[in-house]
């Protein structure tokens, strides 16, 4: 499903991505871990079309097209989902405006037809539910005025409505409380099927409890280090980065979050 | 940042919808304006000789006058000799006649326009008073409405057929003298529209007017007077649209407003006058005023404007609140884009116990554009218990535009409550990537963002103009992303 071969990239004339190879394949769920500033949301956004990186090398294979060529509505619509890592928030827009723009556009997007009102309103009740959230919370400005955990919740509740292709987590679990972290769980493992993907950023093996990745990453210094299943998480848990890069600076509790 | 930017600059810049032009044949009069060309307007319009001798006052008292200097505003002397005060299509002669007999090329340009004029056509329950130029060229439904004793009909047309009620309310609410553009008005006004409730009328319907200003080299100075008596309802609504042109045209109104005691008037403008091209060049100067004077207790005026258009705007909707417990509104959105300019924003004067006012103002700016909020707030020493909220939010799309506010707030009277917020905010990057990010175009986003900037407002217009506002927003920005 998607293929990233040798993808280099540059932010204001600075390596941030120094060759990346990943395969995912649909029905896998990878996990991305890393010391803070290693290069995972910024490969997150890559992926997603964020403006303001320069790609310097490789390529990027997404259901046979070349995903870098794409703008990001178009990906979205194509099935890319990303979870931010800092949900913005969007004064005066409510949030079942936006779900419902969004879910019509990717639907549009395939040749189906809009979501009417009816159908629309009684599909995100039912995810709210699910989601455990207050259903006030569709009536509310995007994100204003959430807490963190709030907004993470609304990022996989819009996951949901979209039922991505391929979704991507940035951190999504950063932030949450164990309630709240059981929950994100359960609306990500309710999306698993065969024909969709996830690649999960993390931080922590905490998510991967609740979540069980396929496979595991490390990325150091714009760089996949090592891969491995599950146990790798575990590993790293138990003695950090350092083992890996070598290097003192990577110790789990240093650097600055991006 | 960058990136960004250029998908703002992109959708900021869609083309003006309206700015074609009707071929018709007029009846202009020279270039120029004296004491005569004042009394040709006035022998035109077959007025009565108090009138004229009104227009000559006025006249008299604008030469003694300049043009206000204080305004964040920008453009060269308006040579005031080199302009045509008067321009009707000659098939419109002999005043407003009945539909059928309009020139159907008339019919036809308002169709364009969006606005049907034959009555079957009409949307369910707004009469339109269709101004073009000079003259009012069609009313609906005024049959109908004069059935519950409500009077709708061209300026012109009520100072023959209501003599008494123009003599008794022009210029009661904005004197002669009140500023140059009104003195000037008041000297050349052409035509508009007047509309009288009777006490305890609820008006059945929307009334509205469109204005057209359809030929080159010409000002447009039209006079709406509504007069709404005791405990009567009417909500009224202003639309306006001009060809592109790279000439600048002048269109300076008047409008008063006289509330009587608990009677309400909630008057709507959407003012989409050309703006001008994208380097500045052209379009209208909106130099109007607009007052309202709630003179029983329980009054109520409500001004919601959506400004999109014009190169210039220069406007101050105001309420003078006398009655006790009057209520003053204002809920505004402006939009500057590329070299536009706008200096708007309200007058709210307490003079009545226990009155409030409410002032609502979004200003959006993308592209050049110029945007000022200026506002004042005055309690008079009477005003007990007076109130007055005001919250007024600029929000920028990109990185050449500016926004400013002037609030002004003078109170004599010390158990009032005035209450002032106001804020600043930009478009991010984050959030246009956030709401691509979710299979929204970048034109879509934006249109959401503004959208969401401007409910407050948008949800005191009436429905079908709430719709439209919106979609003139989404395409007055179009080309501020790329
Ligand atoms: N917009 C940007 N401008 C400058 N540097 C950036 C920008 N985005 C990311 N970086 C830099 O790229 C590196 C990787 O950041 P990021 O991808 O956020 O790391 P991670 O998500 O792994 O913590 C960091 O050194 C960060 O400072
Ligand atoms: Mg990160």
């Amino acid at each position: 499903m998607l293929h990233i071969k040798d993808l280099t990239a540059e932010v204001d004339g600075k390596p941030i991505l120094k060759g990346i190879n990943l395969t995912v394949n649909a029905g896998e769920i990878h996990a991305v871990m890393g010391p803070n500033g290693s290069g995972k949301s910024t490969l997150a956004s890559i992926l997603a079309g964020r403006d303001g990186y320069e790609i310097t090398g490789g390529s990027v294979m997404y259901q046979g097209k070349d995903l870098l060529d794409m703008p990001a509505e178009d990906r979205a619509r194509d099935g890319v989902f990303l979870a931010f890592q800092y949900p913005v928030e969007i004064p005066g827009v409510s949030n079942i405006y936006l779900l419902k723009a969004a879910v019509n556009a990717r639907r549009r997007h395939r040749g189906m037809q809009e979501l009417d009102a009816m159908d629309f309103l009684s599909l995100v009740k039912e995810k709210v539910r699910f989601m455990e959230m207050d259903e006030k919370m569709l009536y509310r400005a995007v994100n204003e005025g959430f807490s963190g955990g709030e907004k993470k919740r609304n990022e996989i509740l819009q996951m949901i409505m979209l039922e991505p292709t391929l979704a991507l987590l940035d951190e999504t679990d950063s932030g949450l409380d164990i309630d709240a972290l059981k929950v994100v769980s359960k609306g990500v493992n309710s999306l698993r099927s065969p024909e969709r993907a996830m690649i999960l950023v993390t931080h922590y093996q905490r998510l991967l409890d609740y979540i069980t990745p396929d496979y595991v990453h490390v990325l150091s210094a714009g760089r996949i280090i090592k891969s491995g299943g599950p146990e790798l998480a575990l590993e790293l848990e138990r003695q950090g980065y350092a083992w890996l890069t070598g290097d003192q600076k990577d110790a789990p509790s240093k650097g600055v979050a991006q | 940042m960058s990136q960004s930017q250029s998908t703002i600059d992109e959708i900021i810049s869609k083309d003006y919808e309206h700015g074609f032009e009707t071929l018709l044949e007029m009846d202009v009069i020279p270039r120029g304006l004296s004491e005569d060309v004042v009394r040709l307007i006035s022998a035109k319009k077959n007025e009565p000789q108090w009138l004229l001798e009104w227009r000559l006052a006025a006249y008299r008292h604008w030469l003694t006058m300049t043009p206000p200097e204080w305004a964040n505003v920008h453009y060269p002397a308006i040579d005031y000799q080199d302009m045509i005060y008067y321009a009707a299509p000659k098939s419109q002669k002999d005043g407003p006649k009945s539909l059928d007999e309009v020139d159907p090329e008339l019919l036809k340009t308002y169709e364009k326009l969006g606005i049907p004029l034959h009555e079957r056509a009409i949307l369910a329950g707004v009469a339109v008073d269709a101004v073009f130029d000079s003259v009012s060229v069609a009313t609906t439904f005024k049959d109908k409405l004069s059935e519950v004793g409500i009077v709708f009909c061209s300026f012109s047309e009520a100072v023959h057929t209501h003599p008494e009620l123009i003599k008794q309310y022009l210029g009661s609410v904005v004197p002669v003298g009140d500023n140059f553009y009104a003195a000037l008005n008041s000297a050349v006004f052409s035509d508009g529209s007047f509309c009288y409730i009777p006490p305890g009328v609820r008006c059945p319907m929307e009334l509205s007017t469109y204005f057209r200003i359809n030929a080159k080299n010409t000002g447009q100075f039209e006079r709406t007077l509504i007069v709404a008596d005791a405990g009567a309802y009417v909500s009224y609504l202003e639309g306006c649209t001009a060809p592109m042109r790279d000439e600048n045209q002048l269109h300076a109104a008047v409008v008063e407003l006289v509330a009587m005691e608990k009677a309400q008037i909630k008057y709507s403008t959407v003012q989409n006058w050309y703006p001008g091209d994208k380097e500045g060049k052209g379009g209208i100067y909106n130099f109007v005023t607009k007052r309202g004077d709630c003179r029983g207790d329980y009054a109520k005026i409500s001004w919601t404007q959506v400004e999109t258009g014009s190169a210039i705007t220069w406007k101050y909707p105001s309420v003078v609140l006398k009655g006790d417990h009057s209520v003053g509104e204002f809920y505004s959105v402006a939009l500057t884009n590329h070299r536009q300019q706008a200096d708007t924003g309200t007058k709210m004067i307490h003079i009545g116990r226990n009155t409030k006012s409410t002032v609502v103002s979004k200003g959006i700016s993308a592209g050049f554009g110029q945007q000022s909020y200026r506002g004042l707030v005055r309690v008079a020493k009477s005003a007990v218990g007076a109130r007055n909220y005001t919250q007024c939010d600029s929000l920028l799309l990109g990185d050449k535009c500016q926004a400013h506010t002037f609030p002004y707030i003078e109170v004599k009277q010390p158990s009032a409550t005035v209450e002032h917020e106001a804020s600043t905010s930009r478009i991010s990057e984050d959030q246009l990537f956030f709401c691509r990010q979710r299979g929204l175009s970048p034109e879509d986003a934006v249109s959401m963002i503004v959208n969401g900037f401007c409910k407050e407002v948008f949800k005191e217009l009436p429905m079908e103009f709430a719709v439209e506002a919106q979609k003139l927003l989404g395409v007055s920005l179009e080309g501020s992303v790329g």
